[in-house]
């Protein structure tokens, strides 16, 4: 079990856990989406082959209207 | 294309860039975004709502990137670090597009741009390969700067973003468009048509808005107005006005030829 922080909220999840299959579990697989850890970008062909760790801290952006 | 908008290299018919917040809905944001005839969008970056139906229309549905070229900001963001982040995420999200427009603000009250920042930023992102526009104070000396570090657009503010004050400083403006080769953007402050042509009227190559639409009672006719103010503020710039004059007006008509003055 590893606790994550995902755009400030926490979540819990059985390991081993990669970033596609988190995206998954909180139903944010097929959104046009980009996702950054501890800072650095995950580009989306790596989701499936980063693994997360124990305290990571996940940002999960959309576009949205703004000016 | 005739008298087209060039930024970085890219060609531009309309000179009007709109922003896509604070419409009523996304059926709004397309119609304002078409009457205006705009080909650059803002856009912001944002945290998706976790559990959100992944069906939902999004703005990328409402406005698809293949017609309009995307302009993520750096809207919200109060230092270089979190506005290089921001546009890193943009990136990554609209498939490597690497136009952008850098904000870095000062205070949530008068948002004005905190210049230092705004350059140290614009010289990372420049480095890691992005095309900056930059929003920045009406400071010719900071807008040579902003030039100097990379940047392919200089926007500055002509009023505080959202106040639809108009164009404050026009003299500014006049002395950072003939201190920069780049093109100068305004960007935040015009409220109506006019300040549209105004700005046009200076010799700015573009102007950046979207309170003035959004906030319009009608913002489609609003946008409509705002595309002919900018067309004919920028016709009227480039047809060069005639020279204003305090005193000795010359009539229209001929003086001579008058009838003869009734007798006393």
């Amino acid at each position: 079990m590893i606790q994550v922080i995902v755009n400030g909220a926490q979540h819990r999840f059985e390991t081993p856990l990669d970033v596609g299959t988190m995206l998954q579990k909180l139903q944010m697989a097929g959104k046009k989406i980009a996702v950054e850890r501890n800072g650095e970008i995950i580009p989306k062909s790596l989701h499936q082959k980063t693994l997360l760790a124990d305290g990571d801290q996940l940002e999960v952006v959309v576009a949205v209207g703004g000016g | 294309m005739k008298d087209a908008l060039v930024i970085a290299g890219k060609s531009y018919a309309s000179r009007l860039l709109i922003g896509t917040g604070k419409y009523r809905d996304f059926a709004q944001t397309t119609a304002a975004v078409e009457a205006s005839g705009a080909q650059i969008v803002t856009v912001a970056i944002r945290r998706t709502n976790i559990g959100q139906n992944a069906n939902e229309p999004s703005l990328l549905d409402a406005l698809p990137p293949s017609k309009f070229t995307y302009l993520p900001n750096t809207a919200g963001c109060y230092n270089a670090a979190d506005a290089v982040r921001t546009l890193r995420l943009a990136r990554e999200l609209l498939d490597g597009h690497d136009l952008v427009k850098l904000e870095v603000l000062g205070d949530p009250h008068t948002l004005y741009p905190n210049m230092p920042e705004t350059l140290e930023a614009a010289k990372q992102l420049v480095k890691e390969g992005f095309k900056v526009m930059v929003y920045c104070s009406d400071d010719p000396i900071q807008a040579q700067m902003l030039e100097a570090a990379g940047c392919v657009a200089i926007m500055p503010l002509a009023s505080l973003i959202g106040s639809g004050m108009g164009i404050l400083n026009p003299w500014n403006l006049q002395l950072v468009i003939d201190k920069v080769k780049l093109p100068v953007i305004v960007d935040a402050g015009v409220g109506t048509a006019s300040d549209a042509a105004i700005a046009m009227e200076l010799g700015c190559d573009g102007v950046l808005m979207n309170t003035a639409v959004a906030a319009a009672r009608d913002p489609v006719m609003m946008a409509r107005a705002m595309k002919k103010a900018v067309e004919a503020g920028r016709e009227a710039f480039l047809a060069g006005r005639m020279p204003k004059k305090l005193y000795a007006a010359a009539p229209s008509s001929p003086s001579e030829g008058k009838i003869a003055p009734k007798a006393a």
